[in-house]
C-alpha cells in the first residue's frame, strides 16, 4: 500500500488535471493582468510599452476616485447598516421564538436568487410612475418624497444599496445565527442562571464567542461590495453622470466601451489589491479585539 | 413575578411584529414580481398595481417563453452549471485525494497554490480570459472552464478538511484486498465524501447559474445564452410590457426556488460551511 501511495504516475494523475486547469485559468491570467497594465494596447493594433503610465493617469483620473470612493461607501454601509440589521435578526431567531424556522427561511430566500433577477425586480419597484416606492409613498401621503430614484443623481448610489442590503441581510443573518447556535446551550444557560436577562446574554456571551464569524462576515460585507457589479450594472450602469459608478463597472466599461485594454488592466490589479489590503486590515484590527 | 412576565410577553409581541415586518419586506417584492406576471399593461397603468389580477394573465407565460426562448436558455443554463458541478466535483475530489492521501513532497505546496484561488476573483481575470479563450467564445466551454477554475479552491478546501477528519482503515482494507489506487479512489472516497460533494455542488451550483459578468461578456450567441443573459435581453426587447418581464422573471426563478423548497436545508448549511472555511 506504502508503495501505491507513492506511484507517481497516480500522483499526477490525480493532481495534474485540476493543478492544470486552476493555473492557466485562474491563477496565470492574474499575472497576465499585470503585465497587460503596462501596455498602451486596444485589443486590435499592436501594444505599446508605456510603463507605469496607465496607473500614473489612473491616479489622476477624478471619475476612477469617484467610483472607488463609492465602492467604499458601499462598503461602510453594509458594515455598519447590513451587518447590524443581520446580527440583531440572528440573536433574536437564535435566542428561540415561535416560527424560529419560519423566519430564517423566509428571510433567506432572496440570497439565492440571481442578482440578475433582483436588479430588473427593483428595476420596476423604482419605476417612476408605477412602481411600488413611490407609489406607497403617495398611499402615505409622502408624495414629496417621491422621485426617480435611480435617475436623480442624488439618490443613484442610496437606490442600488437597498437591494444589495435586501438581498444579502439574510445571508449575513444566516453565518451568524449558525455561530450562534454552536455555542454549547450549557454555556448560555449559565449565564442565565447568574440572572443575565436575554439582552445581556446575547451582548456579553453569545457576542464575543462569535467574533471569528464577526470578523468573516465583515470581510465578505467589505469585499462583495468592492467588487459589485451585476446589480449596478442593471440598475444604473454607473449613471447617472456616473453617480453610480464602482471600479468593476468602469473596468468592465473600459474593455468593452472604450476598448482601453492596458488602462481597464490597471483597474483589475488596483482592485486586487484593494482588496487584499482591506482584508489584511480586518484581520488585524480584529486579531486586536480578541486579544483583548 | 406577575410584572415580569406581562413584560416578557410584551417584548414578545414587539419581536413577532418587527419579525413579521421584515418577513413581509423580504418577500413582499417576489409576491409583487409574481403579480404583475399576471396582469395586461392596462390593468398595470389603470392602477391596479398592488393588488391580485384581476384577469389571471397566464398567457403572458406561454407568450415570454415562446417568444423569448426562455427554454433554450433554461437548458442552456442547466447544461453549463450541470458540467461545471460535474468537473468540478471530479477535478477537487482527485486532487483532494492527492493532497490527503498520496504521499509526496509538494503535496503541501500545491494545496497552498489552491487555496490562494480563494483571494482572487472573476473580475480580475476577465480580460486575460477573454483573450485567452478567443477560440472557444461563444460556446459552452466560454463559461464552463472559468466557472470550474474559480470553484475548485472552495470545494478543494472543504474537502481536505473533511478527508483528513476521515478513518484510513477502509482504504487499508481495500488496498489489502487487493485494489488498486483508481479503485480505491472511487470505491471507498467518493462515497466517504459523499456529503461534501453535496455541500460543494449545492454552492457551484448557486455560484454558476446566478453569475452573469462573464456570462454577458463571454457569449453573445442566441444559441448558447444562459438565462441570466436571456433574461436581460427579454427585459430589454419588451421594456414596458410589464406582464411579459414579470413573467420572464418568474419563470427564470423558478428553478432556484424549486430547489430551495426542496433543499432549503442543505443550502444553508452549504453557504454556512462556505463561510467559515473560506
Amino acid at each position: 500500500m506504502e508503495r501505491a501511495l507513492r506511484d507517481k504516475k497516480a500522483i499526477c494523475i490525480f493532481v495534474l488535471p485540476a493543478l492544470i486547469w486552476f493555473c492557466a485559468i485562474a491563477l496565470f491570467p492574474v499575472f497576465q493582468s499585470a503585465g497587460y497594465s503596462l501596455l498602451d494596447w486596444d485589443g486590435v493594433t499592436k501594444a505599446k510599452f508605456i510603463g507605469a503610465a496607465n496607473y500614473i493617469k489612473m491616479f489622476q483620473d477624478p471619475l476612477f476616485f469617484k467610483s472607488i470612493w463609492n465602492s467604499i461607501l458601499l462598503a461602510a454601509a453594509s458594515v455598519f447598516i447590513q451587518l447590524p440589521v443581520s446580527m440583531i435578526l440572528a440573536l433574536v431567531l437564535a435566542g428561540g421564538v415561535r416560527g424560529e424556522n419560519f423566519y430564517r427561511n423566509a428571510f433567506f430566500v432572496p440570497v439565492i436568487i440571481s442578482g440578475t433577477i433582483i436588479a430588473h425586480l427593483w428595476l420596476k419597484i423604482y419605476h417612476p410612475s408605477y412602481g411600488l416606492l413611490n407609489m406607497g409613498l403617495g398611499a402615505v401621503g409622502l408624495d414629496a418624497l417621491q422621485r426617480e430614484w435611480l435617475g436623480d443623481q442624488g439618490t443613484a448610489l442610496l437606490a442600488c444599496f437597498v437591494p444589495m442590503v435586501w438581498q444579502y441581510i439574510g445571508y449575513h443573518m444566516l453565518l451568524f445565527y449558525s455561530a450562534a447556535k454552536s455555542i454549547s446551550p450549557e454555556i448560555i444557560e449559565a449565564a442565565q442562571v447568574d440572572g443575565a436577562s436575554r439582552f445581556q446574554t446575547a451582548v456579553r456571551v453569545i457576542i464575543p464567542m462569535i467574533v471569528p464569524m464577526i470578523k468573516a462576515c465583515v470581510i465578505f460585507a467589505i469585499i462583495g461590495s468592492l467588487k459589485s457589479f451585476d446589480l449596478i450594472y442593471i440598475l444604473t450602469n454607473g449613471g447617472p453622470v456616473h453617480a453610480s459608478e464602482v471600479p468593476s463597472l468602469l473596468m468592465y466599461k473600459k474593455i468593452f466601451v472604450t476598448n482601453e485594454y492596458g488602462y481597464a488592466s490597471a483597474i483589475a490589479i488596483f482592485i486586487i489589491l484593494e482588496c487584499l489590503v482591506f482584508t489584511f486590515i480586518v484581520q488585524k484590527i480584529f486579531n486586536h479585539i480578541q486579544k483583548d | 413575578m406577575k410584572r415580569r412576565s406581562s413584560k416578557l410577553k410584551r417584548t414578545g409581541t414587539v419581536k413577532t411584529i418587527v419579525l413579521l415586518f421584515i418577513t413581509v419586506v423580504q418577500l413582499f417584492p417576489l409576491y409583487w414580481m409574481f403579480t404583475f406576471s399576471l396582469k395586461s399593461n392596462r390593468e398595470i397603468f389603470g392602477g391596479n398595481i398592488v393588488g391580485l389580477p384581476e384577469n389571471w394573465e397566464w398567457a403572458n407565460y406561454a407568450k415570454v417563453f415562446e417568444k423569448a426562448h426562455l427554454g433554450r436558455y433554461l437548458f442552456n443554463s442547466t447544461v453549463v452549471t450541470g458540467l461545471t458541478i460535474a468537473f468540478t466535483l471530479i477535478l477537487s475530489a482527485m486532487a483532494t485525494y492527492a493532497i490527503v492521501r498520496l504521499k509526496w513532497k509538494l503535496s503541501k505546496f500545491v494545496y497552498f497554490i489552491f487555496l490562494t484561488g480563494m483571494m482572487l476573483s472573476i473580475h480580475a481575470v476577465l480580460l486575460p480570459l477573454f483573450v485567452n479563450m478567443k477560440p472557444v467564445l461563444d460556446t459552452y466551454w466560454a463559461l464552463i472552464i472559468p466557472y470550474v477554475a474559480f470553484a475548485m479552491p472552495t470545494a478543494i478546501l472543504l474537502m481536505v478538511g473533511t478527508l483528513e477528519a476521515l478513518p484510513k482503515e477502509l482504504e487499508e482494507a481495500a488496498f489489502i484486498d487487493g485494489a488498486n489506487i483508481y479503485r480505491v479512489f472511487w470505491q471507498i472516497i467518493m462515497p466517504l465524501l459523499k456529503p461534501i460533494l453535496s455541500t460543494v455542488a449545492i454552492l457551484t451550483f448557486l455560484s454558476a447559474w446566478n453569475e452573469m459578468m462573464l456570462a454577458i461578456a463571454f457569449v453573445s450567441g442566441e444559441k448558447y445564452k444562459t438565462i441570466t443573459v436571456g433574461v436581460n435581453d427579454m427585459v430589454g426587447k419588451y421594456s414596458t410590457k410589464w406582464g411579459l418581464i414579470g413573467a420572464g422573471l418568474t419563470i427564470a426563478t423558478i428553478p432556484t426556488l424549486f430547489l430551495y423548497v426542496f433543499l432549503s436545508k442543505n443550502i444553508q448549511k452549504s453557504l454556512a460551511m462556505g463561510a467559515v472555511k473560506g
